[in-house]
C-alpha cells in the first residue's frame, strides 16, 4: 500500500513540476518582449522632437536633425507596394475563394503559404537584378516593387480566410435575387468580408513598413527628399540599420527614436486589428 | 464553390471578373518560378567558375576572386540550430500553457503578447540586441558559461558579446512566437476524446499532455519547428548587428561568426567585380532553395494536421 501511495506522490510531484515549466515557460517569452518595449519607449522618448518629424539628417557631428524624410520615404513606399500587392493579392484571394477548384487553386495557395516564408533579402537581390541592373540606378520604384512582392501572398491568404468566413447562405440568396456570380462576389461576399479584410490588409502594411532587407539594395537610401520615384529613397528600417551600426551617439539615439516611431505604427496597428476582429470578425467562429 | 448557370450564357462582365482574378492567381504562380529563375540566371557564372568547391572550401578573399562558402553555411547551420535548442523546449512550454492550462481568461491577451514578438521589426531586434543584448552577453552570460562550462570547446575564448551566441538568443527570440503559435494551433486542434480518454484512466494532467496530446499532434510540431527553422535561416537584419560578421569557422560560440544572410547584406552593395556580385546572388540563391525546400515540407505536415481538424474541430 506504501508502494502505491510513493509512486501517487511522485506522479503528482512531477505533474507539478513540468505544469510549472510550462507557466515559467510562458513567462520568460515575455522578458524579452517587455524589455524590448520599455528600452525603445525610454530611449526612442529621449530622441524624439518636433524637429524630428520636420527636419532632415543632420551630417555627423552636427547637433538635431530629423528624419522627416524618411517618415515621408517609408510612407511612400508602402503605398507604391499596395499599388502592386492589393489588386493581384486581393484579386487572387477572391480566385481562391470564390472561384478556383482542383490542383491549380491548391497549387497557387500552397504557393502562396510557401513564398510568405521565403527571406525577405531574396525577395532584396531578386528585385535587385530585375529592375535596379537594367535601370542602373536604386530607385523607390524598385524598393515598393519589393515590399509589393512581400505583401502579394499574404494579402491573398487574408482575403481569401476572410472571404471563406462569410456564411454561404449570404451568397445562396443573393444568386437566388439573379444576382450573376461576380455581382454577388463584389457586393455581397465582398461587402461583408470588408471588415475583415481591410484589418488583415493594414497588419500587412504595418508589418511591411518595419521591413529593412528588401530595401538595402532597392530603394536604397538617401541623406534629402527624393526628387522622383525613380530615384533613392530614404527609409526609417534603413536609418535605424545604419544610425545604429555607425559609432555615433547622436546618431545611436536618433535610431531608437525611429525605432519608437515604428514600433508604435505597428503596436497601434495591431491593437486595433485585435479589438476589431474579436468584436465582429472572429464572432462568427 | 463556383455556381455556375452552364444553360445561359454567362455576361461578357462576369467572364471578365472571373478571368482577372484567374489571372492574378496565375502572376502569383509566374512570380514564384521567376523568382528561382531570374536568381539562377544571375548566379550561373559564379557556378560555373567555381563549381561544387564552392560549398566546401573556406578561403573568402573578393580582392582575388577566390570564394568559398563553407563559413557561411556552417555560421547559418549553427545560429540556426543553436536558436532551435533554446527556443524549443520554451515554444512548446507557451504551446501547452496557452492550449491546456491557461485560464480561459489570459489566453487570448498572452497569445496576443506573444504574438507581438512576431510583429517587431527584425531591425528593432537588432537594434536592441546590439545595445541591451550584447553587453549583457558579454558581461553576465559569457563569463558565467566559461566559468562552469569552460571544460568545453563551445565556451571558450575572450568575451565580445557580438558573436555566435547572441546571433543564436536573438534567433530564439525571434522564431518563438513563430513555433509557439503553430504548436498552440496544432494542440487546440487534438479531439477532446483523447485527453478524456486518459484522465478517465487516472492519468495526471502532465501525463494526459504527455502521452496523448502531444503525441497526437507531433506532426504538426514538427511542421512549427521546421517553419521555425526556415524563419532561423533566412533572418537578415537582427543577426547582421549581432553576430559580429567575419567568415570563420570557429567551435566556440563566442567566437565571431558570419550567415548567408549577413554576408549578403554586408557585401552585396559593395561588391568588388561583376564575379563577386554573381557569388553573392549564388549565395541566395542556395538561402532560397534550403528555405522553399523546409517551407515545402513544413507546410505539407501542417496541412495535413489542419485537414483532420475541420471534422474534429471542438474550438
Amino acid at each position: 500500500m506504501k508502494n502505491i501511495f510513493d509512486r501517487w506522490t511522485r506522479r503528482r510531484l512531477k505533474n507539478f513540476v513540468m505544469l510549472g515549466l510550462t507557466v515559467v515557460a510562458t513567462a520568460i517569452a515575455l522578458v524579452p518582449l517587455f524589455s524590448i518595449l520599455i528600452y525603445v519607449a525610454v530611449r526612442g522618448l529621449q530622441a524624439l522632437n518636433w524637429d524630428f518629424f520636420t527636419q532632415l539628417p543632420k551630417p555627423v557631428g552636427e547637433p538635431g536633425g530629423g528624419m522627416a524624410n524618411a517618415i515621408v520615404g517609408t510612407l511612400t513606399l508602402v503605398v507604391l507596394g499596395s499599388l502592386v500587392s492589393l489588386p493581384v493579392g486581393m484579386l487572387t484571394g477572391i480566385y481562391l475563394a470564390e472561384f478556383g477548384r482542383g490542383k491549380l487553386a491548391w497549387l497557387v495557395r500552397f504557393i502562396c503559404d510557401v513564398l510568405t516564408g521565403i527571406p525577405s533579402i531574396i525577395i532584396g537581390i531578386f528585385v535587385y537584378t530585375l529592375v535596379v541592373v537594367p535601370m542602373h540606378r536604386f530607385s523607390a520604384l524598385a524598393g515598393g516593387l519589393a515590399l509589393g512582392i512581400l505583401m502579394v501572398p499574404v494579402i491573398a491568404r487574408v482575403t481569401e480566410d476572410m472571404l471563406r468566413m462569410v456564411p454561404k447562405s449570404l451568397r445562396e440568396a443573393s444568386l437566388s435575387l439573379g444576382a450573376t456570380q461576380a455581382r454577388t462576389t463584389v457586393s455581397i461576399v465582398l461587402r461583408s468580408a470588408s471588415g475583415g479584410i481591410i484589418t488583415g490588409i493594414m497588419l500587412t502594411l504595418s508589418r511591411a513598413a518595419g521591413e529593412t532587407a528588401p530595401l538595402l539594395f532597392t530603394a536604397l537610401n538617401n541623406r534629402y527628399w527624393h526628387s522622383g520615384l525613380d530615384q533613392p529613397i530614404a527609409s526609417l528600417p534603413v536609418y535605424i540599420y545604419t544610425y545604429a551600426i555607425s559609432p555615433y551617439p547622436d546618431w545611436q539615439g536618433q535610431a531608437w527614436g525611429a525605432a519608437l516611431v515604428l514600433v508604435i505604427i505597428i503596436l497601434v496597428t495591431s491593437i486595433i486589428a485585435r479589438l476589431a476582429s474579436r468584436k465582429k470578425y472572429f464572432g462568427w467562429n | 464553390m463556383a455556381y455556375r448557370s452552364r444553360s445561359e450564357h454567362r455576361p461578357w462582365g462576369e467572364q471578365l471578373f472571373g478571368g482577372l482574378t484567374l489571372a492574378a492567381a496565375l502572376a502569383i504562380l509566374v512570380l514564384a518560378v521567376l523568382l528561382g529563375y531570374i536568381l539562377a540566371d544571375a548566379a550561373q557564372p559564379a557556378m560555373h567558375k567555381f563549381g561544387w568547391r564552392f560549398l566546401v572550401t573556406s578561403r573568402w578573399d573578393p580582392v582575388h576572386e577566390v570564394f568559398g562558402a563553407l563559413p557561411v553555411i556552417y555560421g547559418t547551420i549553427v545560429s540556426s540550430f543553436l536558436a532551435l535548442l533554446l527556443a524549443l523546449p520554451l515554444s512548446l512550454g507557451i504551446a501547452i500553457y496557452l492550449a491546456e492550462l491557461a485560464p480561459l481568461w489570459l489566453r487570448v491577451p498572452l497569445s496576443f503578447l506573444v504574438e507581438l514578438l512576431a510583429a517587431i521589426p527584425s531591425v528593432v531586434y537588432g537594434l536592441w540586441g546590439l545595445f541591451v543584448l550584447v553587453p549583457w552577453v558579454r558581461d553576465s552570460v559569457e563569463p558565467f558559461l566559461a566559468r562552469y562550462l569552460g571544460f568545453l570547446p563551445f565556451f571558450r575564448g575572450p568575451f565580445y558579446g557580438v558573436g555566435m551566441l547572441a546571433a543564436g538568443f536573438i534567433l530564439a527570440i525571434m522564431i518563438l512566437p513563430t513555433i509557439s503559435s503553430i504548436s498552440r494551433e496544432v494542440l487546440l486542434a487534438v479531439p477532446n476524446s483523447q485527453r478524456e480518454a486518459l484522465l478517465a484512466l487516472g492519468a495526471t494532467r502532465w501525463e494526459t499532455i504527455r502521452l496523448a496530446v502531444l503525441p497526437y499532434g507531433r506532426q504538426g510540431i514538427l511542421g512549427a519547428v521546421i517553419l521555425g527553422l526556415g524563419r532561423a535561416l533566412g533572418e537578415t537584419m537582427a543577426v547582421t548587428m549581432v553576430i559580429g560578421n567575419r567568415a570563420e569557422i570557429s567551435v566556440s560560440l563566442f567566437a565571431f561568426g558570419q550567415t548567408m544572410a549577413s554576408l549578403i547584406v554586408n557585401e552585396f552593395s559593395e561588391a568588388f567585380s561583376a564575379i563577386h556580385t554573381a557569388v553573392l546572388l549564388e549565395v541566395g540563391l542556395i538561402l532560397f532553395l534550403i528555405t522553399l525546400t523546409l517551407n515545402i515540407l513544413a507546410r505539407l505536415l501542417v496541412w495535413r494536421v489542419a485537414k483532420g481538424m475541420e471534422g474534429a474541430s471542438g474550438q
